[in-house]
């Protein structure tokens, strides 16, 4: 799905570069395309992109698919002593999207207002060589297929 | 035929002004010392973190030309590994005698980083070192917050493990906090935050450190001078790398290591007297306790309330005062399994646990990836 693009930018270093892999997941990030990987033999996704699938262990047709930026926050941790110099605190999270992969990821907002299972919706960061950093923040209405906890 | 631990010894703890290899050096002269063997009796060298070759470089140091040697890098349960690999080894003749070694001057050399190896290669240094992440701080404070969620408690829980590691040190002369006083749960929640709920107080300590084990056959351990401990089983698991590799926080791959340990051994969690458990942060030892099977999920808050894992408790855990207050070397696996075996072989001072037979090591390393668990009991019992 296209998230919200953004005018921040990642507060600490970029990503690593984009190898032969998933080259295709960071390309889509450009469109504001949030991605993971399909196994057409199982159906199974995951992320990050692999050459066999963890599912059942086939290792044709894996391709990038879309997902909707739904998902809930499985956990998150506040930090208060950066490991690279950026601003302190700021939040990270594992985020489980609907389609079943877990990505850990800045989550923006008021962090005494997170909590555990609550719905969050895809932010994108703008990073210096043009690819965008997923993140995430509370989302101010649960999707209707999903209640509030 | 089974396996049995005839010597063990710490270095020198803290900030000692040593290098490394001269740490495990010491760690190594001093358990072949109370094993009542010498160096040229050692063909087995099992050691990791001392650099990439680390048990080639160890053996240079120390002089010798071991028939077998092992560096499986799994962090902190890396030790648990060891003593397995060793058994395996002994049963085998492939050697004789193993030294299980470790050596560290993380503190000294100030080596000790927050944000820890992110290989440039890894899928993590593009999917997970931009959030920031401290490493591996936050990944046990991304389970502290599920765990204190799924169980509906505070952190009040946590604390209680780093107050229990205290008063455990100010029993134990070697340990680096033992002149340090009492530490309150006031103490600990007061603490600066480090990556919430995780204060400064529920990591452990930064310290130089090392020791050793010395591992031979049953058989032979009854004619050493000290009294044999046998390795009566061990299993281990490794899952993930990442952060969120892990479906479930709290699902580590402890409890497999555990299960295979205990089925190995004949023995179950109630058999223990003493029980010593990695406490890299003291969530490390909540997941741990509830792995090993002493309690339900969930019911580790109850387990470690109100003393009953302190001094003169029901359950004698980390009584050497773990990773939080005797001293943390970068790897605190081979601690816990020499405290093991001081504890049974009755020589802890004002810490022995009393008449103590049999005890459990279970180590983490990683990011709760790696898990590894180990059940001794004095020879003289069997
Ligand atoms: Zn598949």
């Amino acid at each position: 799905m296209s998230g919200t693009t953004g005018a921040s930018s990642l507060p600490g270093p970029p990503p690593a570069p984009a190898d032969a892999v998933t080259e295709a997941f960071w390309q889509a990030t450009r469109e504001g395309t949030l991605s993971v990987q399909h196994c057409p033999a199982c159906g199974g996704h995951q992320h990050p992109p692999r050459v066999l699938c963890v599912h059942c262990g086939g290792i044709d047709g894996l391709r990038q698919v879309p997902v909707r930026g739904a998902a809930v926050l499985d956990s998150f941790t506040t930090v208060h002593r950066a490991p690279d110099g950026r601003a302190v605190p700021y939040t990270v999270g594992r985020v489980r999207l609907a389609a079943g992969p877990v990505l850990l990821v800045p989550v923006l907002g008021d962090p005494d207002s997170f909590r555990c299972d609550q719905p969050v919706r895809l932010v994108w960061l703008s990073l210096p060589d043009g690819r965008r950093q997923p993140a995430f923040t509370p989302a101010p209405d649960a999707p209707p297929d999903e209640p509030e906890p | 035929m089974t396996a049995a631990i005839v010597g063990a010894a710490t270095s020198d703890l803290g900030v000692t002004g040593l290098p490394a290899l001269a740490l495990l050096a010491q760690g190594v002269t001093r358990a072949l010392a109370d094993a009542g063997l010498a160096l040229s009796d050692v063909d087995g060298l099992a050691t990791a973190g001392t650099g990439r070759f680390a048990a080639t470089q160890a053996a240079d140091y120390l002089g010798i030309r071991p028939a077998w040697t092992d560096s499986t890098f799994a962090g902190g349960s890396a030790f648990e590994m060891y003593v397995a690999r060793a058994a395996q080894a002994l049963a085998s003749g492939q050697c004789r005698t193993v030294v299980i070694a470790y050596g560290s001057d993380q503190r000294s050399a100030r080596r000790r980083s927050l944000t820890g190896p992110y290989d440039a290669a890894s899928p993590e240094a593009q999917f997970e070192a931009p959030a920031g992440p401290l490493f591996p701080a936050s990944h046990y404070a991304l389970a502290a917050r599920r765990y204190l969620h799924v169980h509906g408690l505070g952190r009040r829980v946590l604390a209680e493990v780093a107050v229990a590691a205290r008063a455990w040190a100010l029993l134990n002369p070697e340990a680096y906090r033992h002149t340090a006083g009492p530490l309150t749960v006031e103490q600990v929640l007061a603490a600066p935050m480090l990556s919430s709920p995780l204060t400064t107080a529920d990591c452990c300590l930064v310290t130089d450190g090392g020791g050793a084990l010395v591992l031979t056959t049953a058989e032979r351990a009854r004619d050493l001078p000290r009294p044999g401990v046998l390795v009566l089983g061990y299993g281990e698991a490794t899952s993930h790398a990442g952060s969120a590799g892990p479906a479930d926080l709290l699902d580590t791959g402890a409890r497999a290591a555990a299960d295979r340990a205990w089925a190995a051994s004949g023995l179950g969690p109630h058999d223990m007297d003493v029980v010593q458990v990695y406490d890299s942060f003291t969530i490390t030892t909540l997941l741990s306790l509830e792995a090993l099977g002493l309690c339900p999920p969930g019911g580790a808050g109850a387990l470690v309330a109100d003393g009953r894992i302190g001094p003169g408790g029901e359950l004698p855990l980390n009584t050497s005062g773990g990773g939080l207050s005797y001293g943390h070397p970068g790897m605190f696996g081979l601690f816990l399994l020499i405290e093991a075996v001081r504890q049974l072989r009755g020589e802890c001072g004002a810490r022995q646990v009393p008449g103590a037979r049999t005890a459990v090591a279970h180590g983490t390393g990683g990011i709760l990836s790696t898990h590894a668990t180990v059940v001794l009991a004095r020879q003289d019992t069997r």
